[in-house]
C-alpha cells in the first residue's frame, strides 16, 4: 500500500481548494466582463462600421436579381441568418421601403453625413442653421448630432469644481484628524466624516436640486439655477469622504517615530504634521486626489439632478452643463436597442470605464508603493 | 582689501555643554533664528491648526445641515399611512401616495443581492487571507481588480447589467427555454438582473470587510486546530469562519447600505417608474425607494405641492441606509474590541 500524498490523500479537500481559487478569480473576471460587454455594444461605432447617412444610392427592386447575396445583405443591413430566412417577396418589399425612405430623406446637405463617424463625434462641424463650425450633441433630431466634446467638457468642468472644493477641505480635515486632534476626539471624528459616504448620491442630488441650487443662486446671483457650479459643489460632497479616508490612512501610515523625532527636536505638533508627516505621505495624498477624480467623473445621480443637463460648450462655470454619466442615465431608456444612439451611449460608458480604470490603477499603485515604503521604515 | 572683523570667538561657547549653550542662546533672544522663533512660539502654528480644525468642523456642519434639513422637513410627512400605503391612484398625491411598494422593492433587491454577493465575497476573502501568498504578483492582481471594481462608475455597472445580464444571459435563456416566444421573459429588465448587477458592484465591500476580520483572528487559533489534526479546510470552516462571522456580517450590512441607496445601476436593469402590483417573480420589475426620490424631485408636476412626500421619501431612504450603516459600525467596533482581547 503506497503512501497517499497530495490531492490523492483528500480528494474532497483538493476539489474544495480549487473551487475556492476559482471563485477568488471573480473580481478579475468581473472587471474583464464589464469591459467586454460594455465595449461589445460600442464596437461598431468605435470602428466606424455604422452609418446613418440618409442619402444612399437607390437600387430599384427590379435590379435585385443582378445583385449578389453579400451586396443585398449590405444594402438592406441584414445579417446572413435574416437573409436566409426571407423569401424573394419579402426582400422585394424591403427594397421598396428602402427606396421610399431614401426619397423621403430630409432635403438638407447634412442628411448625407454619417454623423456616427469619429470626425463628426469629435470635431466641430458647420451644421445647417449654424453660422460657424460647432460642437453639437443633439441625438434626437432629424439629423442626429453626436458630438462628444460638450459632454466631455461638462464632465471635466463639474469634476474640476468638485475637486477644487473637496480636496483642500478634506486634506485639511485629514491632517487635523490624523495628526492634530487628540485621540479621544479622533475616535468619533473619523466615523462621523465617513458617515457622509453613507448618504446615497440620489439624496445628495436631491439636496443640491431642492435646497442648494436656490441658496447658491441667491448668494452668487447667477442666471441659470442649475449649473456646473451647483453640480460641482454637490459632487464635492460625494468626493470628500473618498479623499478624506484615503489621505487620512496615508497620513496615519507614516510611522509615529517621525512625529516623535520632530517633537523631540522642539517642533510644534503643526510643524511635525506639515513639514515631516505630510511630505512623507505625499504620494498617498496624491492617490487620494486621483481616486477622488475617478469618483467625481463617474458619479451619475448628483450631476443628473443638479447640472441642468444642457449640452453647451462654454467656459462659464455658471452655465448649465451636461456630463457623460448624466447623458447615459437620461437617454439610454429612450434609445432603440442596437441603434446608433444606443451604441454611442455605450461608447461613452466604455470611455468612462477606461478613464476610471486608469485613475484607479494609478491610485492603487501609488498607495501600494507608499505602504511598502512606510512598512519598510517602521 | 577690506579689513574683516575677526569671527566671534567660538572657543568659549564650544567649551560649554550642549545645555549651557542652549540656555545662552535662549538668553540672547536676538540670535535665535527667525523661523524658529516664529514657528515654535508664534502664532502660525495655532492659526494653521485652527484652519484644519475649521475644515473638519465645516464638513461636519454640511453633514449636519443635510441631515437636519431632511429630518425637519421630512418628519411631519413620515406617517404610518405613508409607510404602509401604495400609489394606486396618483404617485404625486400628497395625501394618498405612500412608499410601501418602493420599500418592499428596495428590500427585495438588496436581500436577493446578498444571496449572490456574500458567498462569492467571503470565499474570495478566504482565498486571499488563508491560501494566497501575501506578496505574490497574482495576489496583487486580484487585489488590484478588487480595488478597481470598487471604483467603476455606478452608471457603467448599469450598462454592464444591460449588456451582460439582460441582453446576453437573459437573451440566451429566452432562446434556450422558450424558443420562438414573441415576448422576452428573461431578456428584459427584472429584479433578478438588478440584484446581480448590484452584487457585482458591492463585491469589493464584502471582500474587504471579510478580509479584515479574517486577518484579525490570531494565528494561534489556526495553529492549535492544525496541531490537533484538523485539515486546513476543516480549520477554516469550523474555526476561522465562525470567529469571522461579525466581520462577514459587517461586510454584508455595509454592502446592503451601499446598494440600498444606489439608483444608477438599476435605472436600466430593473427599476420601474410605476407598477400597479408588487413584483412576484424574479423576472418582474420593481419600484425602488431611491429611484422614487429621483422621480419625485425631477418629474413632479408641482414641486412645491409635492415637497412633503418628497422629503418624507428621502427621510425613509436615509433612515434605511443610516440605520444599516450605524449597525455595521457598532458590530465592527464590538468585533475589534473582542479581537484586541484575544490577541
Amino acid at each position: 500500500m503506497g503512501l497517499k500524498r497530495g490531492h490523492h490523500a483528500r480528494p474532497g479537500e483538493w476539489i474544495a481548494e480549487k473551487f475556492i481559487f476559482l471563485v477568488a478569480l471573480s473580481a478579475i473576471v468581473m472587471i474583464f466582463l464589464i469591459f467586454l460587454f460594455v465595449a461589445r455594444e460600442a464596437l461598431p461605432v468605435a470602428f466606424g462600421k455604422t452609418s446613418n447617412s440618409a442619402v444612399t444610392k437607390v437600387i430599384t427592386p427590379d435590379q435585385m436579381d443582378k445583385m449578389s447575396q453579400t451586396e443585398l445583405m449590405e444594402y438592406l443591413e441584414l445579417t446572413p441568418k435574416q437573409l436566409a430566412e426571407m423569401d424573394k417577396a419579402i426582400l422585394k418589399e424591403l427594397m421598396l421601403v428602402k427606396a421610399e425612405a431614401a426619397a423621403e430623406a430630409p432635403k438638407d446637405k447634412d442628411a448625407a453625413l454619417n454623423t456616427t463617424s469619429w470626425p463628426l463625434m469629435l470635431k466641430p462641424h458647420p451644421w445647417t442653421g449654424y453660422d460657424q463650425p460647432e460642437y453639437i450633441w443633439q441625438p434626437v433630431s432629424q439629423i442626429p448630432k453626436y458630438n462628444l466634446v460638450p459632454l466631455i467638457i461638462g464632465s471635466l468642468k463639474t469634476t474640476v469644481i468638485a475637486l477644487l472644493f473637496a480636496v483642500p477641505l478634506s486634506l485639511a480635515a485629514a491632517i487635523y484628524v490624523s495628526q492634530l486632534a487628540n485621540p479621544k476626539t479622533k475616535e468619533w471624528l473619523k466615523p462621523a466624516i465617513e458617515l457622509l459616504a453613507g448618504i446615497p448620491s440620489v439624496v445628495l442630488g436631491f439636496f443640491a436640486l431642492i435646497v442648494m441650487a436656490s441658496l447658491l443662486q441667491g448668494l452668487f446671483g447667477y442666471q441659470s439655477r442649475l449649473n456646473a457650479f451647483v453640480a460641482g459643489i454637490a459632487l464635492g460632497l460625494a468626493v470628500i469622504p473618498v479623499v478624506f479616508s484615503i489621505a487620512e490612512d496615508a497620513l496615519t501610515s507614516v510611522p509615529r517615530t517621525y512625529t516623535q523625532a520632530a517633537l523631540a527636536l522642539g517642533s510644534s505638533k503643526w510643524q511635525a504634521a506639515w513639514k515631516i508627516v505630510l511630505p512623507a505621505a505625499i504620494p498617498g495624498v496624491f492617490a487620494a486626489v486621483v481616486l477622488g477624480f475617478g469618483r467625481a467623473i463617474g458619479e451619475t445621480m448628483v450631476v443628473l439632478m443638479a447640472s441642468g443637463n444642457a449640452s453647451i460648450v462654454s467656459g462659464n462655470l455658471f452655465d448649465s452643463t451636461r456630463t457623460m454619466t448624466a447623458t447615459i442615465a437620461a437617454e439610454l431608456a429612450e434609445t432603440v436597442f442596437g441603434g446608433h444612439h444606443y451604441r454611442i451611449l455605450f461608447l461613452i460608458g466604455a470611455l468612462l470605464f477606461v478613464v476610471t480604470f486608469l485613475s484607479n490603477m494609478a491610485g492603487d499603485v501609488i498607495i501600494h508603493r507608499l505602504k511598502a515604503k512606510m512598512e519598510g521604515k517602521t | 582689501m577690506p579689513a574683516k572683523s575677526p569671527p566671534p570667538e567660538p572657543a568659549f561657547e564650544a567649551q560649554l555643554g550642549r545645555r549651557r549653550r542652549w540656555k545662552l542662546l535662549i538668553a540672547k533672544q536676538e540670535t535665535i533664528p527667525w523661523s524658529f522663533q516664529s514657528t515654535t512660539f508664534g502664532l502660525d502654528s495655532k492659526v494653521f491648526t485652527g484652519l484644519t480644525a475649521l475644515a473638519t468642523v465645516l464638513i461636519l456642519a454640511i453633514l449636519a445641515v443635510i441631515l437636519g434639513n431632511v429630518l425637519v422637513s421630512g418628519l411631519p410627512g413620515l406617517s404610518w399611512r405613508f409607510l404602509t400605503s401604495g400609489t394606486e391612484k396618483d404617485m404625486f398625491d400628497v395625501n394618498k401616495a405612500g412608499v410601501m411598494p418602493m420599500i418592499l422593492g428596495t428590500a427585495a433587491r438588496v436581500i436577493l443581492m446578498t444571496i449572490f454577493v456574500i458567498p462569492i465575497g467571503v470565499i474570495t476573502a478566504v482565498y486571499l487571507t488563508e491560501y494566497a501568498h501575501a506578496t505574490s504578483a497574482f495576489t496583487r492582481v486580484i487585489r488590484g481588480a478588487v480595488n478597481n471594481l470598487a471604483g467603476v462608475p455606478s452608471i457603467v455597472f448599469g450598462l454592464f447589467g444591460l449588456g451582460f445580464f439582460i441582453n446576453y444571459v437573459g437573451g440566451n435563456m429566452d432562446a434556450l427555454f422558450r424558443p420562438g416566444a414573441a415576448e422576452p421573459v428573461w431578456g428584459k429588465p427584472a429584479i433578478l438582473w438588478a440584484s446581480m448587477t448590484l452584487a457585482v458592484m458591492t463585491l469589493p465591500v464584502v471582500i474587504v470587510a471579510t478580509e479584515e476580520s479574517l486577518r484579525a483572528i490570531p494565528p494561534g487559533l489556526r495553529e492549535a486546530s492544525l496541531a490537533l489534526g484538523a485539515t486546513k479546510l476543516e480549520t477554516i470552516i469550523k474555526i476561522v469562519l465562525p470567529q469571522a462571522l461579525p466581520g462577514i456580517l459587517t461586510g454584508g450590512i455595509l454592502a446592503v447600505s451601499r446598494a440600498a441607496g444606489e439608483v444608477a445601476p438599476i435605472l436600466f436593469t430593473g427599476a420601474a417608474y410605476y407598477m400597479a402590483t408588487l413584483p412576484t417573480h424574479l423576472y418582474d420589475q420593481f419600484m425602488d425607494l431611491g429611484y422614487h426620490v429621483f422621480i419625485l424631485s425631477t418629474q413632479s408636476p408641482n414641486i412645491e405641492k409635492t415637497r412633503p412626500i418628497l422629503y418624507a421619501t428621502v427621510l425613509a431612504l436615509l433612515l434605511l441606509t443610516f440605520t444599516l450603516n450605524i449597525v455595521a459600525i457598532l458590530v465592527r467596533a464590538r468585533m475589534r474590541k473582542k479581537m484586541r482581547a484575544l490577541h
